[in-house]
Protein backbone atom coordinates (compact mmCIF):
# COMPACT_ATOMS: atom_id res chain seq x y z
CA UNK A 1 0.00 0.00 0.00
CA UNK A 2 1.14 3.56 -0.77
CA UNK A 3 -0.06 6.47 1.33
CA UNK A 4 0.15 10.13 0.31
CA UNK A 5 -0.57 13.10 2.54
CA UNK A 6 -1.13 16.60 1.11
CA UNK A 7 0.32 19.45 3.16
CA UNK A 8 0.60 23.22 2.94
CA UNK A 9 2.87 25.70 4.62
CA UNK A 10 0.92 28.73 5.79
CA UNK A 11 1.69 32.04 7.51
CA UNK A 12 1.54 31.57 11.27
CA UNK A 13 -2.23 31.69 11.93
CA UNK A 14 -1.68 33.47 15.25
CA UNK A 15 0.08 36.40 13.49
CA UNK A 16 -1.90 39.22 11.88
CA UNK A 17 -2.15 38.64 8.13
CA UNK A 18 -1.52 41.28 5.47
CA UNK A 19 -2.27 41.58 1.77
CA UNK A 20 -0.05 42.98 -0.96
CA UNK A 21 -1.81 46.27 -1.87
CA UNK A 22 -1.61 45.83 -5.66
CA UNK A 23 -1.97 42.11 -6.22
CA UNK A 24 -4.14 41.41 -3.14
CA UNK A 25 -1.98 38.35 -2.58
CA UNK A 26 -1.00 37.24 0.88
CA UNK A 27 2.22 38.88 2.12
CA UNK A 28 4.57 35.98 2.82
CA UNK A 29 7.85 37.85 3.30
CA UNK A 30 8.83 38.48 6.89
CA UNK A 31 5.98 36.34 8.21
CA UNK A 32 6.70 33.17 10.15
CA UNK A 33 5.41 30.17 8.29
CA UNK A 34 4.31 26.87 9.78
CA UNK A 35 2.90 23.52 8.73
CA UNK A 36 -0.86 24.07 8.64
CA UNK A 37 -2.19 22.73 11.98
CA UNK A 38 -4.98 20.95 10.08
CA UNK A 39 -2.33 19.18 8.01
CA UNK A 40 -0.59 17.90 11.15
CA UNK A 41 -3.77 15.93 11.80
CA UNK A 42 -3.67 14.67 8.20
CA UNK A 43 -0.02 13.59 8.56
CA UNK A 44 -0.84 11.75 11.79
CA UNK A 45 -3.80 10.01 10.13
CA UNK A 46 -1.63 9.02 7.14
CA UNK A 47 1.09 7.66 9.43
CA UNK A 48 -1.42 5.57 11.38
CA UNK A 49 -2.96 4.11 8.21
CA UNK A 50 0.52 3.33 6.83
CA UNK A 51 1.85 1.90 10.10
CA UNK A 52 -1.10 -0.50 10.37
CA UNK A 53 -0.49 -1.71 6.81
CA UNK A 54 3.33 -1.72 6.89
CA UNK A 55 3.29 0.96 4.19
CA UNK A 56 5.19 4.20 3.60
CA UNK A 57 4.01 7.80 3.50
CA UNK A 58 4.84 10.33 0.79
CA UNK A 59 4.25 14.00 1.53
CA UNK A 60 2.99 16.05 -1.43
CA UNK A 61 2.97 19.84 -1.41
CA UNK A 62 2.74 22.77 -3.81
CA UNK A 63 4.15 26.18 -2.94
CA UNK A 64 7.28 28.31 -2.71
CA UNK A 65 10.61 26.60 -2.04
CA UNK A 66 10.51 27.78 1.56
CA UNK A 67 7.59 25.34 1.95
CA UNK A 68 10.32 22.79 2.48
CA UNK A 69 10.17 23.55 6.22
CA UNK A 70 6.58 22.31 6.42
CA UNK A 71 7.59 19.22 4.51
CA UNK A 72 10.55 18.62 6.85
CA UNK A 73 8.18 18.73 9.80
CA UNK A 74 5.96 16.08 8.22
CA UNK A 75 9.07 14.00 7.48
CA UNK A 76 10.21 14.50 11.09
CA UNK A 77 6.86 13.16 12.28
CA UNK A 78 7.64 9.97 10.36
CA UNK A 79 6.76 10.36 6.67
CA UNK A 80 9.30 8.71 4.38
CA UNK A 81 9.75 10.97 1.37
CA UNK A 82 8.31 14.08 -0.20
CA UNK A 83 7.32 15.74 -3.45
CA UNK A 84 7.42 19.55 -3.60
CA UNK A 85 6.03 21.24 -6.69
CA UNK A 86 7.54 24.70 -6.65
CA UNK A 87 7.42 27.03 -9.63
CA UNK A 88 7.04 30.81 -9.77
CA UNK A 89 4.38 30.36 -12.46
CA UNK A 90 2.14 28.73 -9.83
CA UNK A 91 1.90 31.84 -7.63
CA UNK A 92 -1.66 33.19 -7.60
CA UNK A 93 -3.22 29.91 -8.72
CA UNK A 94 -6.81 29.27 -7.70
CA UNK A 95 -8.07 26.14 -5.94
CA UNK A 96 -8.78 24.34 -9.21
CA UNK A 97 -5.26 24.86 -10.58
CA UNK A 98 -3.84 23.77 -7.21
CA UNK A 99 -5.95 20.61 -7.40
CA UNK A 100 -4.69 19.84 -10.91
CA UNK A 101 -1.05 20.15 -9.85
CA UNK A 102 -1.47 18.09 -6.69
CA UNK A 103 -3.48 15.42 -8.52
CA UNK A 104 -0.77 15.12 -11.16
CA UNK A 105 1.93 14.82 -8.48
CA UNK A 106 -0.11 12.23 -6.55
CA UNK A 107 -0.78 10.19 -9.69
CA UNK A 108 2.99 9.62 -10.08
CA UNK A 109 3.24 8.07 -6.61
CA UNK A 110 0.70 5.31 -7.25
CA UNK A 111 -1.01 6.11 -3.94
CA UNK A 112 -3.80 3.84 -2.71
CA UNK A 113 -4.73 6.25 0.06
CA UNK A 114 -4.53 10.05 -0.14
CA UNK A 115 -5.06 11.94 3.12
CA UNK A 116 -5.66 15.71 3.40
CA UNK A 117 -7.06 18.21 5.87
CA UNK A 118 -10.61 19.37 5.20
CA UNK A 119 -9.41 22.89 4.37
CA UNK A 120 -6.34 25.05 4.81
CA UNK A 121 -6.26 27.33 7.82
CA UNK A 122 -5.25 30.35 5.68
CA UNK A 123 -7.35 30.25 2.51
CA UNK A 124 -9.98 27.81 3.81
CA UNK A 125 -11.60 27.23 0.41
CA UNK A 126 -12.03 23.55 1.30
CA UNK A 127 -12.62 22.16 -2.19
CA UNK A 128 -9.14 20.94 -3.15
CA UNK A 129 -9.45 17.38 -1.76
CA UNK A 130 -12.78 16.78 -3.54
CA UNK A 131 -11.38 18.17 -6.78
CA UNK A 132 -8.30 15.94 -6.46
CA UNK A 133 -10.56 12.93 -5.92
CA UNK A 134 -12.53 13.81 -9.06
CA UNK A 135 -9.39 14.35 -11.14
CA UNK A 136 -8.04 10.97 -9.96
CA UNK A 137 -11.48 9.39 -10.44
CA UNK A 138 -11.69 8.11 -6.87
CA UNK A 139 -14.27 8.10 -4.11
CA UNK A 140 -13.59 10.52 -1.25
CA UNK A 141 -14.35 9.86 2.40
CA UNK A 142 -14.54 13.39 3.75
CA UNK A 143 -14.72 15.13 7.14
CA UNK A 144 -13.46 12.01 8.92
CA UNK A 145 -13.36 12.05 12.71
CA UNK A 146 -12.24 8.38 12.88
CA UNK A 147 -10.69 6.04 10.28
CA UNK A 148 -10.40 2.25 10.10
CA UNK A 149 -8.84 0.25 7.27
CA UNK A 150 -9.90 -3.38 6.82
CA UNK A 151 -8.10 -5.02 3.91
CA UNK A 152 -9.17 -3.09 0.85
CA UNK A 153 -12.01 -1.25 2.56
CA UNK A 154 -11.73 2.07 4.36
CA UNK A 155 -14.44 3.05 6.78
CA UNK A 156 -14.80 6.44 8.47
CA UNK A 157 -17.00 8.32 10.85
CA UNK A 158 -18.02 11.39 8.91
CA UNK A 159 -18.93 14.64 10.63
CA UNK A 160 -22.43 15.88 9.74
CA UNK A 161 -24.54 18.85 10.78
CA UNK A 162 -26.45 16.73 13.31
CA UNK A 163 -24.04 13.97 14.33
CA UNK A 164 -22.07 11.60 12.16
CA UNK A 165 -22.43 9.10 9.34
CA UNK A 166 -20.68 5.80 8.91
CA UNK A 167 -19.26 5.70 5.39
CA UNK A 168 -17.07 3.21 3.55
CA UNK A 169 -15.30 2.90 0.21
CA UNK A 170 -12.86 0.51 -1.42
CA UNK A 171 -9.26 1.49 -2.18
CA UNK A 172 -8.01 3.61 -3.86
CA UNK A 173 -9.54 6.46 -1.92
CA UNK A 174 -9.12 10.08 -0.79
CA UNK A 175 -9.72 10.81 2.91
CA UNK A 176 -10.07 14.22 4.55
CA UNK A 177 -9.76 14.62 8.31
CA UNK A 178 -11.19 17.16 10.76
CA UNK A 179 -9.31 18.40 13.81
CA UNK A 180 -11.16 15.82 15.90
CA UNK A 181 -9.61 12.83 14.06
CA UNK A 182 -6.52 12.47 16.23
CA UNK A 183 -3.88 14.16 18.35
CA UNK A 184 -0.82 14.66 16.12
CA UNK A 185 2.47 13.33 17.48
CA UNK A 186 5.40 15.63 18.17
CA UNK A 187 8.47 15.00 16.03
CA UNK A 188 11.18 13.28 18.08
CA UNK A 189 14.74 14.60 18.04
CA UNK A 190 15.72 11.48 16.12
CA UNK A 191 12.88 12.13 13.67
CA UNK A 192 14.06 15.70 13.13
CA UNK A 193 17.61 14.51 12.43
CA UNK A 194 16.40 11.76 10.09
CA UNK A 195 14.14 14.16 8.18
CA UNK A 196 17.15 16.05 6.82
CA UNK A 197 18.30 13.00 4.91
CA UNK A 198 14.93 11.95 3.51
CA UNK A 199 14.49 12.38 -0.25
CA UNK A 200 12.52 15.34 -1.64
CA UNK A 201 11.54 15.11 -5.29
CA UNK A 202 11.01 18.42 -7.13
CA UNK A 203 9.16 17.76 -10.38
CA UNK A 204 8.65 20.63 -12.84
CA UNK A 205 5.26 21.51 -14.31
CA UNK A 206 6.51 19.88 -17.52
CA UNK A 207 7.36 16.67 -15.60
CA UNK A 208 3.78 16.63 -14.34
CA UNK A 209 2.30 17.31 -17.77
CA UNK A 210 0.74 20.56 -16.57
CA UNK A 211 0.19 23.24 -19.19
CA UNK A 212 1.56 26.46 -17.61
CA UNK A 213 -1.31 28.38 -19.20
CA UNK A 214 -3.77 26.52 -16.96
CA UNK A 215 -2.18 27.72 -13.68
CA UNK A 216 -1.33 31.04 -12.07
CA UNK A 217 -3.36 34.23 -11.82
CA UNK A 218 -4.28 34.60 -15.50
CA UNK A 219 -5.86 31.15 -15.59
CA UNK A 220 -8.00 31.87 -12.52
CA UNK A 221 -11.45 33.08 -13.55
CA UNK A 222 -11.68 35.23 -10.45
CA UNK A 223 -10.18 38.54 -9.49
CA UNK A 224 -10.13 40.35 -6.17
CA UNK A 225 -11.51 43.76 -7.04
CA UNK A 226 -11.76 45.35 -3.60
CA UNK A 227 -10.43 44.88 -0.09
CA UNK A 228 -12.06 47.01 2.56
CA UNK A 229 -11.88 47.02 6.33
CA UNK A 230 -14.91 45.23 7.74
CA UNK A 231 -17.13 47.42 9.86
CA UNK A 232 -15.74 47.01 13.33
CA UNK A 233 -17.94 46.61 16.34
CA UNK A 234 -17.36 49.22 18.95
CA UNK A 235 -16.59 48.07 22.44
CA UNK A 236 -19.34 48.51 24.98
CA UNK A 237 -19.24 48.67 28.73
CA UNK A 238 -16.48 46.78 30.51
CA UNK A 239 -16.82 46.13 34.24
CA UNK A 240 -14.48 44.46 36.71
CA UNK A 241 -16.20 41.64 38.56
CA UNK A 242 -16.49 42.62 42.21
CA UNK A 243 -19.13 40.00 42.89
CA UNK A 244 -21.74 41.84 40.80
CA UNK A 245 -20.64 40.65 37.35
CA UNK A 246 -23.16 37.83 37.18
CA UNK A 247 -25.97 40.20 38.14
CA UNK A 248 -24.96 42.56 35.31
CA UNK A 249 -25.20 39.76 32.75
CA UNK A 250 -28.54 38.51 34.06
CA UNK A 251 -29.93 42.07 34.02
CA UNK A 252 -28.62 42.50 30.48
CA UNK A 253 -30.49 39.39 29.31
CA UNK A 254 -33.60 40.51 31.17
CA UNK A 255 -33.46 43.97 29.53
CA UNK A 256 -33.49 42.25 26.14
CA UNK A 257 -36.53 40.28 27.37
CA UNK A 258 -34.74 37.00 26.78
CA UNK A 259 -35.34 35.66 30.30
CA UNK B 1 -31.84 37.12 -18.73
CA UNK B 2 -29.13 35.41 -16.75
CA UNK B 3 -29.79 32.05 -15.12
CA UNK B 4 -28.58 31.06 -11.68
CA UNK B 5 -28.52 27.47 -10.47
CA UNK B 6 -28.95 26.80 -6.77
CA UNK B 7 -27.76 23.44 -5.51
CA UNK B 8 -30.68 22.59 -3.21
CA UNK B 9 -30.31 20.27 -0.23
CA UNK B 10 -32.67 18.41 2.06
CA UNK B 11 -32.49 18.26 5.85
CA UNK B 12 -34.89 16.12 7.87
CA UNK B 13 -37.36 15.63 5.01
CA UNK B 14 -37.64 19.33 4.06
CA UNK B 15 -35.49 21.80 2.12
CA UNK B 16 -32.43 22.78 4.14
CA UNK B 17 -32.50 26.21 5.78
CA UNK B 18 -29.46 27.35 3.78
CA UNK B 19 -31.20 26.47 0.51
CA UNK B 20 -34.14 28.72 1.38
CA UNK B 21 -31.76 31.50 2.46
CA UNK B 22 -30.00 31.34 -0.91
CA UNK B 23 -33.25 31.31 -2.91
CA UNK B 24 -34.58 34.28 -0.92
CA UNK B 25 -31.52 36.36 -1.72
CA UNK B 26 -31.04 35.27 -5.32
CA UNK B 27 -34.63 36.02 -6.35
CA UNK B 28 -33.90 39.71 -5.60
CA UNK B 29 -31.08 39.87 -8.20
CA UNK B 30 -33.48 39.90 -11.15
CA UNK B 31 -32.16 36.72 -12.74
CA UNK B 32 -33.92 33.43 -13.40
CA UNK B 33 -33.35 31.17 -10.42
CA UNK B 34 -33.47 27.41 -10.94
CA UNK B 35 -32.97 24.82 -8.22
CA UNK B 36 -31.20 21.50 -8.71
CA UNK B 37 -32.55 19.05 -6.16
CA UNK B 38 -31.07 15.57 -6.07
CA UNK B 39 -32.64 13.54 -3.29
CA UNK B 40 -35.06 10.58 -3.11
CA UNK B 41 -37.49 12.63 -0.99
CA UNK B 42 -37.22 15.67 -3.24
CA UNK B 43 -40.63 15.46 -4.95
CA UNK B 44 -42.37 16.71 -1.80
CA UNK B 45 -40.08 19.73 -1.55
CA UNK B 46 -40.41 21.35 -4.97
CA UNK B 47 -43.38 23.56 -3.99
CA UNK B 48 -41.41 25.03 -1.09
CA UNK B 49 -38.48 25.80 -3.37
CA UNK B 50 -40.95 27.60 -5.65
CA UNK B 51 -42.34 29.59 -2.77
CA UNK B 52 -38.84 30.86 -2.00
CA UNK B 53 -38.04 31.82 -5.57
CA UNK B 54 -37.16 28.86 -7.80
CA UNK B 55 -39.02 29.10 -11.11
CA UNK B 56 -37.80 25.67 -12.17
CA UNK B 57 -36.66 22.64 -10.21
CA UNK B 58 -34.40 20.04 -11.81
CA UNK B 59 -35.40 17.03 -9.77
CA UNK B 60 -33.52 13.75 -9.43
CA UNK B 61 -34.90 11.17 -6.99
CA UNK B 62 -32.50 8.26 -7.33
CA UNK B 63 -31.73 6.88 -3.83
CA UNK B 64 -28.04 6.91 -4.82
CA UNK B 65 -27.99 10.68 -4.29
CA UNK B 66 -28.58 10.03 -0.60
CA UNK B 67 -26.82 6.73 -0.11
CA UNK B 68 -23.54 7.52 -1.88
CA UNK B 69 -21.26 10.48 -1.23
CA UNK B 70 -20.93 13.32 -3.75
CA UNK B 71 -20.12 11.42 -6.94
CA UNK B 72 -23.67 10.69 -8.22
CA UNK B 73 -24.78 14.28 -7.48
CA UNK B 74 -21.59 15.78 -8.96
CA UNK B 75 -22.00 13.79 -12.17
CA UNK B 76 -25.65 14.81 -12.62
CA UNK B 77 -24.99 18.44 -11.78
CA UNK B 78 -22.03 18.54 -14.16
CA UNK B 79 -24.24 17.21 -16.94
CA UNK B 80 -26.92 19.83 -16.24
CA UNK B 81 -24.35 22.63 -16.18
CA UNK B 82 -22.81 21.60 -19.49
CA UNK B 83 -26.24 21.33 -21.12
CA UNK B 84 -27.82 24.49 -19.75
CA UNK B 85 -24.74 26.67 -19.13
CA UNK B 86 -26.03 28.70 -16.18
CA UNK B 87 -24.30 32.03 -15.56
CA UNK B 88 -23.66 31.12 -11.93
CA UNK B 89 -24.00 28.08 -9.66
CA UNK B 90 -24.56 28.72 -5.96
CA UNK B 91 -24.10 26.22 -3.13
CA UNK B 92 -24.57 26.47 0.63
CA UNK B 93 -21.26 25.90 2.43
CA UNK B 94 -22.33 22.54 3.88
CA UNK B 95 -20.45 19.25 4.21
CA UNK B 96 -22.33 17.71 1.28
CA UNK B 97 -22.23 20.70 -1.06
CA UNK B 98 -18.52 21.36 -0.58
CA UNK B 99 -17.71 17.87 -1.83
CA UNK B 100 -20.07 18.18 -4.79
CA UNK B 101 -18.77 21.65 -5.68
CA UNK B 102 -15.12 20.55 -5.66
CA UNK B 103 -15.87 17.66 -7.98
CA UNK B 104 -17.95 19.79 -10.37
CA UNK B 105 -15.15 22.35 -10.56
CA UNK B 106 -12.69 19.62 -11.57
CA UNK B 107 -15.09 18.45 -14.29
CA UNK B 108 -16.24 21.77 -15.75
CA UNK B 109 -13.07 23.77 -15.16
CA UNK B 110 -15.17 26.47 -13.48
CA UNK B 111 -13.55 28.59 -10.80
CA UNK B 112 -14.76 28.38 -7.18
CA UNK B 113 -15.10 31.10 -4.58
CA UNK B 114 -15.80 29.71 -1.11
CA UNK B 115 -16.95 31.26 2.14
CA UNK B 116 -19.12 33.87 0.49
CA UNK B 117 -21.15 36.09 2.80
CA UNK B 118 -22.74 38.24 0.12
CA UNK B 119 -23.43 38.03 -3.60
CA UNK B 120 -24.30 40.80 -6.08
CA UNK B 121 -24.25 41.59 -9.76
CA UNK B 122 -21.51 43.91 -10.88
CA UNK B 123 -20.97 45.53 -14.27
CA UNK B 124 -18.45 42.86 -15.30
CA UNK B 125 -19.75 39.77 -13.58
CA UNK B 126 -21.04 38.56 -10.25
CA UNK B 127 -19.32 39.85 -7.12
CA UNK B 128 -18.84 37.73 -4.03
CA UNK B 129 -18.07 39.28 -0.66
CA UNK B 130 -16.15 37.23 1.84
CA UNK B 131 -14.22 37.91 5.02
CA UNK B 132 -10.57 37.17 5.68
CA UNK B 133 -8.18 37.49 8.60
CA UNK B 134 -10.88 36.76 11.11
CA UNK B 135 -13.37 39.10 9.45
CA UNK B 136 -11.20 42.21 9.85
CA UNK B 137 -11.12 42.63 6.07
CA UNK B 138 -13.86 42.21 3.52
CA UNK B 139 -12.73 40.95 0.14
CA UNK B 140 -14.81 41.38 -3.02
CA UNK B 141 -14.08 38.86 -5.76
CA UNK B 142 -15.29 39.25 -9.33
CA UNK B 143 -16.17 36.05 -11.15
CA UNK B 144 -15.63 35.29 -14.81
CA UNK B 145 -15.47 32.28 -17.09
CA UNK B 146 -18.18 29.72 -17.76
CA UNK B 147 -20.60 28.87 -14.91
CA UNK B 148 -18.49 29.98 -11.91
CA UNK B 149 -19.23 28.20 -8.62
CA UNK B 150 -19.86 29.97 -5.32
CA UNK B 151 -20.17 28.53 -1.82
CA UNK B 152 -22.13 30.79 0.55
CA UNK B 153 -21.93 30.33 4.29
CA UNK B 154 -25.18 29.43 6.07
CA UNK B 155 -27.01 32.31 7.74
CA UNK B 156 -25.59 34.91 5.34
CA UNK B 157 -29.18 35.77 4.35
CA UNK B 158 -32.55 35.56 6.08
CA UNK B 159 -35.01 33.11 4.51
CA UNK B 160 -38.39 34.58 3.65
CA UNK B 161 -41.08 33.09 1.41
CA UNK B 162 -42.05 35.21 -1.58
CA UNK B 163 -45.06 35.19 -3.87
CA UNK B 164 -45.88 31.51 -4.12
CA UNK B 165 -45.02 30.20 -7.56
CA UNK B 166 -45.63 26.69 -8.78
CA UNK B 167 -42.20 25.84 -10.19
CA UNK B 168 -41.80 23.87 -13.36
CA UNK B 169 -40.41 20.47 -12.35
CA UNK B 170 -37.98 18.97 -14.83
CA UNK B 171 -36.86 15.41 -14.14
CA UNK B 172 -33.12 14.79 -14.15
CA UNK B 173 -32.47 11.84 -16.47
CA UNK B 174 -32.05 8.59 -14.55
CA UNK B 175 -28.90 6.52 -14.72
CA UNK B 176 -25.95 6.65 -12.36
CA UNK B 177 -22.65 5.11 -13.35
CA UNK B 178 -21.62 2.16 -11.16
CA UNK B 179 -18.17 3.71 -10.58
CA UNK B 180 -19.90 6.58 -8.77
CA UNK B 181 -21.33 4.22 -6.15
CA UNK B 182 -18.07 3.39 -4.38
CA UNK B 183 -18.41 5.63 -1.30
CA UNK B 184 -21.41 4.21 0.52
CA UNK B 185 -23.25 5.64 3.50
CA UNK B 186 -23.94 2.74 5.88
CA UNK B 187 -25.57 4.60 8.72
CA UNK B 188 -26.49 8.11 9.87
CA UNK B 189 -26.32 8.87 13.56
CA UNK B 190 -28.08 11.90 15.02
CA UNK B 191 -26.47 12.88 18.27
CA UNK B 192 -29.40 13.87 20.46
CA UNK B 193 -29.04 17.42 21.71
CA UNK B 194 -31.31 18.90 24.32
CA UNK B 195 -32.43 22.47 23.77
CA UNK B 196 -32.15 24.46 20.56
CA UNK B 197 -29.54 23.79 17.90
CA UNK B 198 -26.42 25.92 17.99
CA UNK B 199 -27.22 27.61 14.67
CA UNK B 200 -30.82 28.36 15.63
CA UNK B 201 -30.50 29.41 19.28
CA UNK B 202 -31.41 32.92 20.46
CA UNK B 203 -28.73 32.72 23.14
CA UNK B 204 -25.42 30.95 22.62
CA UNK B 205 -23.06 30.49 25.54
CA UNK B 206 -19.59 29.33 24.54
CA UNK B 207 -16.59 28.19 26.53
CA UNK B 208 -12.86 28.32 25.93
CA UNK B 209 -9.60 27.56 27.69
CA UNK B 210 -10.63 29.78 30.58
CA UNK B 211 -12.97 27.04 31.80
CA UNK B 212 -9.80 25.13 32.71
CA UNK B 213 -11.35 21.68 32.64
CA UNK B 214 -13.80 19.72 30.46
CA UNK B 215 -15.99 19.07 33.50
CA UNK B 216 -16.67 22.80 33.86
CA UNK B 217 -18.66 22.75 30.63
CA UNK B 218 -21.49 21.54 32.88
CA UNK B 219 -21.77 25.14 34.09
CA UNK B 220 -22.44 26.26 30.51
CA UNK B 221 -24.93 23.43 30.03
CA UNK B 222 -26.83 24.57 33.10
CA UNK B 223 -26.92 28.23 32.03
CA UNK B 224 -28.03 27.17 28.55
CA UNK B 225 -30.81 25.09 30.06
CA UNK B 226 -32.00 28.02 32.18
CA UNK B 227 -32.02 30.54 29.32
CA UNK B 228 -33.13 28.07 26.59
CA UNK B 229 -29.83 28.59 24.80
CA UNK B 230 -27.23 26.40 23.15
CA UNK B 231 -23.64 25.67 24.16
CA UNK B 232 -20.73 26.43 21.82
CA UNK B 233 -16.98 26.14 22.14
CA UNK B 234 -13.70 27.55 20.84
CA UNK B 235 -11.43 25.51 18.62
CA UNK B 236 -8.85 25.17 21.39
CA UNK B 237 -11.16 23.18 23.64
CA UNK B 238 -12.58 21.13 20.77
CA UNK B 239 -9.03 20.20 19.73
CA UNK B 240 -8.33 19.34 23.37
CA UNK B 241 -11.22 16.88 23.19
CA UNK B 242 -13.35 18.55 25.87
CA UNK B 243 -16.43 18.81 23.66
CA UNK B 244 -17.34 17.40 20.23
CA UNK B 245 -16.49 19.20 17.00
CA UNK B 246 -20.19 19.86 16.38
CA UNK B 247 -20.00 22.51 19.13
CA UNK B 248 -17.19 24.46 17.50
CA UNK B 249 -17.88 28.09 16.62
CA UNK B 250 -15.45 29.83 14.28
CA UNK B 251 -13.65 29.73 10.98
CA UNK B 252 -13.39 25.96 10.88
CA UNK B 253 -16.61 25.45 12.83
CA UNK B 254 -20.07 26.92 12.75
CA UNK B 255 -21.22 30.48 12.15
CA UNK B 256 -23.82 31.60 14.65
CA UNK B 257 -25.93 34.76 14.74
CA UNK B 258 -27.84 34.63 18.02
CA UNK B 259 -29.44 37.59 19.70
CA UNK B 260 -26.90 37.25 22.51
CA UNK B 261 -23.55 35.49 22.41
CA UNK B 262 -21.89 34.91 25.77
CA UNK B 263 -18.16 34.13 25.48
CA UNK B 264 -16.80 32.52 28.64
CA UNK B 265 -13.04 32.26 29.03
CA UNK B 266 -12.52 32.80 25.30
CA UNK B 267 -9.69 35.17 24.37
CA UNK B 268 -11.24 36.16 21.05
CA UNK B 269 -8.77 34.89 18.46
CA UNK B 270 -9.78 35.68 14.89
CA UNK B 271 -10.34 31.98 14.26
CA UNK B 272 -13.19 32.19 16.78
CA UNK B 273 -14.61 35.67 16.23
CA UNK B 274 -15.28 35.10 12.52
CA UNK B 275 -17.98 32.63 13.62
CA UNK B 276 -19.76 34.85 16.14
CA UNK B 277 -19.24 38.48 15.14
CA UNK B 278 -22.70 38.57 13.61
CA UNK B 279 -24.41 38.21 17.00
CA UNK B 280 -26.70 41.13 17.80
CA UNK B 281 -25.22 41.45 21.30
CA UNK B 282 -21.97 40.07 22.68
CA UNK B 283 -21.22 39.46 26.34
CA UNK B 284 -17.73 38.38 27.41
CA UNK B 285 -16.33 37.05 30.66
CA UNK B 286 -12.55 36.83 30.86
CA UNK B 287 -9.84 37.16 33.49
CA UNK B 288 -7.51 38.96 31.11
CA UNK B 289 -8.47 42.65 30.75
CA UNK B 290 -6.47 42.77 27.49
CA UNK B 291 -8.29 39.83 25.87
CA UNK B 292 -9.30 40.87 22.32
CA UNK B 293 -12.84 39.59 22.93
CA UNK B 294 -13.48 42.74 25.02
CA UNK B 295 -13.03 44.87 21.89
CA UNK B 296 -16.19 43.25 20.49
CA UNK B 297 -18.20 43.00 23.66
CA UNK B 298 -21.28 45.10 24.37
CA UNK B 299 -20.92 44.00 27.98
CA UNK B 300 -17.59 42.76 29.26
CA UNK B 301 -16.98 41.32 32.71
CA UNK B 302 -13.34 41.14 33.77
CA UNK B 303 -13.36 38.22 36.17
CA UNK B 304 -13.04 34.49 36.65
CA UNK B 305 -15.55 32.56 34.56
CA UNK B 306 -15.57 29.86 37.24
CA UNK B 307 -16.82 32.41 39.80
CA UNK B 308 -19.22 34.33 37.57
CA UNK B 309 -21.02 31.32 36.05
CA UNK B 310 -22.09 29.65 39.33
CA UNK B 311 -23.42 33.00 40.52
CA UNK B 312 -25.31 33.45 37.22
CA UNK B 313 -26.82 29.99 37.66
CA UNK B 314 -27.93 30.85 41.22
CA UNK B 315 -29.63 34.04 40.08
CA UNK B 316 -31.26 32.45 37.04
CA UNK B 317 -32.58 29.60 39.21
CA UNK B 318 -33.98 32.16 41.61
CA UNK B 319 -35.77 33.97 38.79
CA UNK B 320 -37.11 30.66 37.47
CA UNK B 321 -38.55 30.16 40.96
Amino acid sequence: MNVVVCVKQIPDPSAAGRLEPNTHRLVRDGVDVVLDPGDEVAVEAALRVAEAAGAEVTVVSMGPERGIDAIRKALAMGAHRAVLVSDPRLAGSDALATSRVLAAAIARTGADVVVAGTESTDGYTGIVPAAIAELLDRPALTFATAITVDGNTVRIQRQTEVGHDLVEAPLPVVITVTGAANQPRYPSLRGIMAARAKPVDRPSLEDLGIDPDTVGPTAAAQLVVAVTPASERTAGEIVVDDGGGARRIVDYLAALKLI
Amino acid sequence: MATIFVYAEMAGGAPAAVTLELLTHLRTLGDTVEAVLLHPDGAAATAVLGAYGATRVHLGTDPAYRDHLAQPAAASLTRLISERRPDLVVFGATYEARDVCGRVSARTGSTVVANGLGLRRGDDGYLVDSAIFGATLQVTTQLSGPSPLVLIRPRSFTAEAGPSLEPEVVPVPAGIAPEHLRARRLDSVTVPASGPRLEAATIVISGGRGLQDAANFQLLERVAELVHGAVGASRAVVDAGWVPYSRQVGQTGKTVKPTVYIACGISGAMQHTVGMKGAAHIVAINKDPDAPIFRLADLGVIGDTLTVLPEMIRQLEQRAG
